[in-house]
């Protein structure tokens, strides 16, 4: 009995050379991260239900905080409550998206209230990302190719102090510096807002002065979050620079540049591309703080003021968003890593 | 000698040797120098300035005033000394920071060696459950809990603490089931040693160096993760941190007045601590990594 499976196990593997170099290799591979990632997913709805039920106090009273409401309202919240634990769980993941209460600040539904702020977040998260990412991992191949170098020090230096900041601080430094003007330094950058009130945000002059908003709080983020990724890039450059394969490379002659280039670095690039993706929840909470430093119309900045009221249902609705978004991250990280290095289908 | 005697003696030896390699760290060394500036700065804060002159009642310099000689770092928006007011954050920083990690490191340990020791069913839901704990995003999970808990001292130091231990149990686990590979573990388990004895006189020893690693670079994360909490005004409102200095900067528009010596001493204190932490940190890890060397 127990040997059956081993006797089975060494023929899989010429199953799957059979079928096209492994292909279908990772599409099961693909296969089962989903899976996990479905998993997972039911295990955050969950923990968003429970959560939000071990408040202390009048759950109705919190959710209603700050808003009148009349008595027939109040009293199909709290037949709701009245329920058996698992009829409202059932209700709940039946529509997790419309759990019908409103947001008790803004008096809408949660979800369309996020809806109105969910643009700037994604534009202001994924210019700061691309640009972190690229000049991070410039950084990193530089600083542990030539490890020791001046570079190498001087840059790994900065980075460790960059990833030491608050980023919200750093946010704050800089609106000092070029938005109220220190000193030598002219306050040129606005202080906050995606546009100047009054442009057409799709005329010229309207697309120029949104990136005139964009550039601040783009910058803090990139500064902020280039410092893991220049780290890790070198870090695993380094570890690449030992194996036995550059040796040989540079054996047969190989220039040192296109040994960097095409042995060492496509390796070394794939730690730091998972974590490009699997920064996402990272990414997010830098983007809470910074949206409200620069006042941008964001999630980030939305979750700032769902906290302030407490907003509980709209900060629920926030956290599962989120969470939602870090775990098909994951998955898309898992994916695009096996789909280019086939060692990690396992 | 006796088996005590013997064991204190090795303990001493491997400290020593630890030491000695540690001292070659000269980045690290400069980090400990540093947290040893701030820890002398917490523990004599109450020397230097009385708590009277965080009383917002008993204030005595104007609003928001540049650096004079009288307030070497200016004053807040109630007229209070940030030079004061910095010093005394110390406090609260490093001991949420620490106590915090406390917490991250004890359950991390914890959920990692039994995941490591325990193969089967109990085993892989503790892996899963880590799993699904590393993957929900840090900060909205600690507001979520901090809005539930309510703000004071103690139940910030619970939200970073029980939100911060899946990466020091992921990693205890790695290193548990290399540890449970031993002969030593074998002999163990032969001579009748129970779960408990295995995992508390065998796997954990072993497993502990790293853990201290981890720990330096985790206390990093638990302040900075102070500091964004009390930013966001989830802090204990009745006490002074380095998070709640940048949150009332913040809220009372001391950015467009131009009050940087408001914004400046509280955000450098803190890159200077977690800096710190990590140099000190990443040394300890090139001391206990032998490829580093």
């Amino acid at each position: 009995m127990t040997l059956a499976p081993a006797d089975v196990a060494p023929q899989e593997p010429s199953a799957a050379a059979r079928s096209g170099r492994g292909r279908g290799g990772l599409a099961s591979y693909a296969g089962r991260r989903l899976l996990s990632g479905v998993g997972t997913m039911f295990f955050v709805l969950v923990f968003n239900f429970f959560l939000f039920r071990l408040l202390p106090g009048d759950p109705i009273a919190l959710y209603t905080r700050g808003r009148n409401m009349d008595r027939d309202q109040l009293r199909e919240l709290r037949r709701n409550l009245n329920q058996p634990i698992g009829t409202q769980f059932i209700d709940y993941l039946r529509n997790p998206f419309s759990s019908g209460v409103d947001s008790t600040q803004f008096s809408r539904p949660v979800w369309d209230v996020i809806g109105d702020y969910v643009w700037p977040t994604v534009v202001l998260l994924s210019t700061a990302t691309v640009l972190s990412a690229v000049i991070g991992i410039a950084i990193g191949i530089r600083g542990g190719w030539k490890r020791g170098s001046t570079f190498d020090r001087t840059s790994t230096g900065i980075t460790l102090t960059l990833y030491a900041m608050p980023e919200f601080w750093l946010g704050m430094v800089l609106l000092i510096l070029f938005s109220t003007g220190i000193g030598p330094f002219p306050g040129i950058f606005p202080s906050g807002g995606t546009i100047t009130p009054g442009l057409d945000p799709w005329s010229l002059k309207g697309i120029l002065d949104q990136l005139w908003h964009l550039a601040l709080p783009a910058a803090t983020l990139t500064l902020a979050y280039l410092a893991e990724y220049a780290l890790v890039m070198r870090s695993s450059l380094v570890d690449e620079t030992r194996q036995d394969y550059l040796v040989t490379a540079r054996a047969k002659g190989l220039m040192d540049k296109l040994v960097r280039r095409r042995h060492a670095v496509p390796n070394a690039l794939l730690p730091t591309i998972t974590l490009v993706f699997l920064n996402i929840g990272f990414v997010v909470s830098g983007a809470i703080t910074v949206e409200t430093v620069f006042s941008w119309p964001g999630l980030g900045l939305l979750s700032y003021e769902a906290i302030r009221g407490p907003d509980v249902p709209l900060l629920q609705a926030i956290f599962l968003l989120f969470s939602l978004a870090v775990v098909v991250a994951n998955i898309v990280a898992d994916v695009v890593v096996a789909a280019v290095d086939p060692r990690v289908r396992t | 000698m006796s088996a005590r005697a013997v064991r204190r003696a090795r303990r001493r030896a491997a400290l020593g040797r630890f030491w000695a390699s540690f001292r070659r760290e000269r980045a690290g060394l400069v980090g400990l120098a540093v947290l040893a500036v701030f820890v002398l700065l917490a523990l004599t804060a109450p020397l230097l300035f009385s708590p009277d002159q965080l009383k917002v009642t008993e204030a005595t310099g104007d609003v928001l005033a540049p650096p004079t000689a009288g307030f070497p770092l200016g004053t807040d928006e109630s007229g209070r000394s940030v030079l004061a007011l910095v010093v005394w954050g110390t406090r609260v920083s490093l001991l949420v920071g620490v106590a915090a990690t406390v917490i991250s490191m004890a359950i991390g340990t914890f959920v990692g060696i039994s995941s490591g020791h325990y193969r089967g069913v109990p085993g892989s839901v503790l892996e899963r459950l880590t799993d699904w704990f590393l993957v929900i995003p840090f900060l909205p999970l600690a507001i979520a809990l901090a809005t539930v808990l309510g703000s004071s001292l103690l139940n910030v130091i619970v939200v970073i603490g029980v939100t911060s231990w899946p990466g020091t149990a992921r990693l205890v686990r790695a290193q548990t089931l290399s540890v449970e590979a031993r002969p030593y573990l074998e002999r163990a388990r032969v001579l009748g040693g129970g779960h408990w004895h295995q995992m508390s006189r065998h796997v954990l020893p072993n497993v502990m160096p790293l853990v201290l690693a981890n720990t330096t670079l985790t206390v990093a994360i638990a302040i900075l993760s102070e500091t964004t909490l009390s930013f966001l005004g989830l802090g204990d409102p009745f006490r002074v941190s380095w998070g709640s200095m940048l949150d009332s900067a913040f809220s009372t528009g001391a950015i467009s007045a131009g009050a940087w010596w408001y914004l400046l001493p509280p955000g450098l204190c803190v890159v200077a601590v977690v800096l710190a932490f990590t140099l000190v940190g990443r040394a300890m890890e090139n001391v206990l990594d032998p490829r580093e060397r």
